[in-house]
């Protein structure tokens, strides 16, 4: 099974404003773009199971030139709340890395 | 676009924020290629809402300094404008005040005049109860409507200014614009704006050249010069260390984004759908394409302040017992340090109160469980956060709560333990938490509705710290 990791050259995490954090998915070529870009496995769902979040507020944008999806989602708790571990956004990322591409 | 404009409008970018880091000599080729006018933001919302709800600047105030030293010397030298966005930070008055004060202090020392303006955009409450009361204040998901409740929570709202308050200045012969909070392309986008680009091409231009040199492969430099023309506009680093590409300058309009062709702005929206990337040289991108589309004229508001207060105890583990159950010892101790609160802090005194530990080296940043058969780390940092009322109650809860993050056994049979505290005393009171409450956009029926240009007299304005400095 191929995991996000195989297929991408980069991916990031960050704050979009105080109440969003987007994902850069950069795949690493326009073969591994098609096949994966629109994959199931990346739906609404699996950042609503990941992060918290809601899913239907959940936004995906494809950049084709780019070979990258753009995925965001608003945040479940405020940013520098009390209860927070990453004020950019910057290590959300991660969790990405293995999930499973169908 | 007059003569003076024939080879573009020309706008050095000098770093990603002011405070970052501006190179002279970056600076120089940016001047010898015929710079029309310096521009950078000073800060954003990034680092959180601490800032415009304190009124202080993330960076220190000597790399602040240093920075508008360089900057303030190249005006001297070509007369050529410099314009700040979101000054100290977070462009709240307390922030712009305190920018302000270094531009009259670096005027002073290089002997200068330059004509200051300062671009108010903080709103008080009731200017802004008023707007929402007049139905002209809307949410912006993920938050809904706003009530005067959430107004009076904040410290300091601010309304985020385009390019319209920058114009105004410029037109009225300032030197120096020392922004409020703006929109970091605003900022960038100006100046050309002001001189006549087409809109389109200098907002994108804006866009491109907000965090200087990011929009470069490879970093070894800090800006980026921007050059806006009736067609388009092209971006090169300020360093010939660096280069643009078109993968790099494209990619750059992913950034702290949720849309990447379609930016909303204060005025209208940048659309980058059409637009094309080439190179124009060998470090230079021109990109052809870009468009405004005007729409009725919105700023964005800010609000932020400051709500409970922490207390933070860290605890290094490298007991082997804790280590090879972490998440089983997280949540035995953490069950033991809410009881351990609840017996020895009357319910009166404690009020609603929050205790998290978070495992650092384990699973500290996500706090979800690990995959199962995810090894033992070799250690852990233990942090230990609580949260109340007030910093008195926060403080007493760690106080009660040290004997055990101390000392709790991982297994109930052996021995109790002593974990490595780092600091004594072993608890270090946080201060507020700081959120943001605003998050909505305002109609406004003219851009200078909710802006106060003030204009600095630097000669008043240095007699009156003389006297202070005579009296202190």
């Amino acid at each position: 099974m191929v995991k996000v990791r195989d297929v991408c050259r980069h991916i990031r995490s960050k704050q979009a404003g105080p109440y969003w954090v987007t994902f850069d998915i950069f795949f690493d070529g326009p073969e591994s773009y098609r096949k994966y870009h629109a994959s199931t496995a990346l739906s609404s769902d699996l950042f609503a199971r990941l992060y918290g979040t809601n899913a239907d507020m959940v936004k995906t944008i494809p950049v084709e030139d780019l070979c990258m999806v753009k995925i965001s989602y608003p945040r479940a708790t405020p940013q520098g709340g009390m209860e927070e571990r990453d004020m950019h956004s910057g290590q959300q990322y991660v969790r990405l890395l293995d999930v499973e591409l169908i | 676009m007059n003569d003076r404009f024939a080879e573009g409008i020309k706008v050095i970018v000098p770093c990603g924020s002011l405070g970052a880091g501006v190179r002279e000599e970056e600076i120089a080729y940016g001047l010898a290629r015929g710079a029309h006018a310096i521009a950078s933001d000073a800060g954003s919302t990034d680092s959180g809402a601490a800032y415009l709800a304190l009124g202080k600047s993330k960076n220190n105030r000597g790399a602040v300094k240093r920075d508008l030293t360089i900057l303030m010397k190249a005006h001297a030298k070509t007369g050529i404008p410099i314009l700040i966005g979101t000054s100290g930070q977070a462009g709240g008055d307390l922030n712009l005040e305190w920018t302000r004060d270094i531009v009259v202090e670096v005027a002073a020392e290089l002997g200068i005049s330059p004509k200051v303006a300062l671009l108010h955009s903080e709103q008080d409450k009731e200017t802004v109860k008023r707007l929402n009361a007049a139905g002209r204040i809307r949410p912006l998901p993920p938050l809904g409507a706003l009530d005067e409740a959430t107004i009076d929570e904040c410290d300091h709202i601010v309304a985020v200014m385009g390019v319209e308050p920058f114009v105004a200045a410029l037109e009225a012969g300032a030197d120096i614009v020392l922004g409020g909070r703006t929109t970091d392309p605003a900022v960038l986008a100006s100046y050309p704006i002001w001189k006549g680009a087409p809109w389109g091409p200098a907002w994108h231009a804006g866009k491109t050249g907000e965090c200087g040199a990011q929009c470069a492969e490879g970093r070894d430099g800090a800006g980026v010069l921007l050059t806006v023309r009736s067609d388009g506009f092209e971006v090169e680093p300020l360093s010939d260390h660096n280069r643009c590409s078109p993968h790099s300058v494209s990619a750059h309009m992913l950034y702290e984004n949720t849309d990447p062709y379609r930016l909303t702005e204060p005025g209208g929206i940048v659309n980058v759908t059409q637009a094309s990337y080439v190179q124009s040289d060998q470090r230079t991108v021109k990109v052809t394409g870009s468009q405004w589309e005007p729409k009725p004229y919105t700023m964005k508001l800010e609000g932020a302040g400051g709500g409970r207060f922490q207390t933070l105890m860290l605890v290094g583990v490298q007991d082997p017992d804790v280590l090879a159950d972490v998440d089983g010892f997280h949540d035995k101790l953490l069950a033991a340090l809410y009881e351990r609160t609840r017996s020895t802090i009357p319910a009166d005194e404690l009020g609603d109160f929050h205790i998290s530990l978070r495992m650092y080296g384990w699973n500290a940043v996500s706090g979800r469980p690990l995959p199962e058969g995810t090894p033992p780390p070799p250690e852990i940092g233990m942090l230990f956060v609580s949260t109340a009322a007030t910093q008195e109650v926060a403080n007493a809860i760690a106080h009660a709560c040290n004997p055990y993050f101390f000392h709790y056994p991982a297994d109930m049979e052996k021995e109790l333990p002593s974990y490595g505290f780092a600091f004594t005393p072993a608890d270090v009171p946080r201060g507020r938490i700081y959120e943001f409450k605003l998050n909505h956009v305002v109609e406004v029926d003219d851009p200078l509705e909710l802006v106060r240009i003030e204009w600095v007299d630097l000669g008043e304005a240095r007699k009156s710290e003389t006297r202070e400095v005579a009296h202190g």
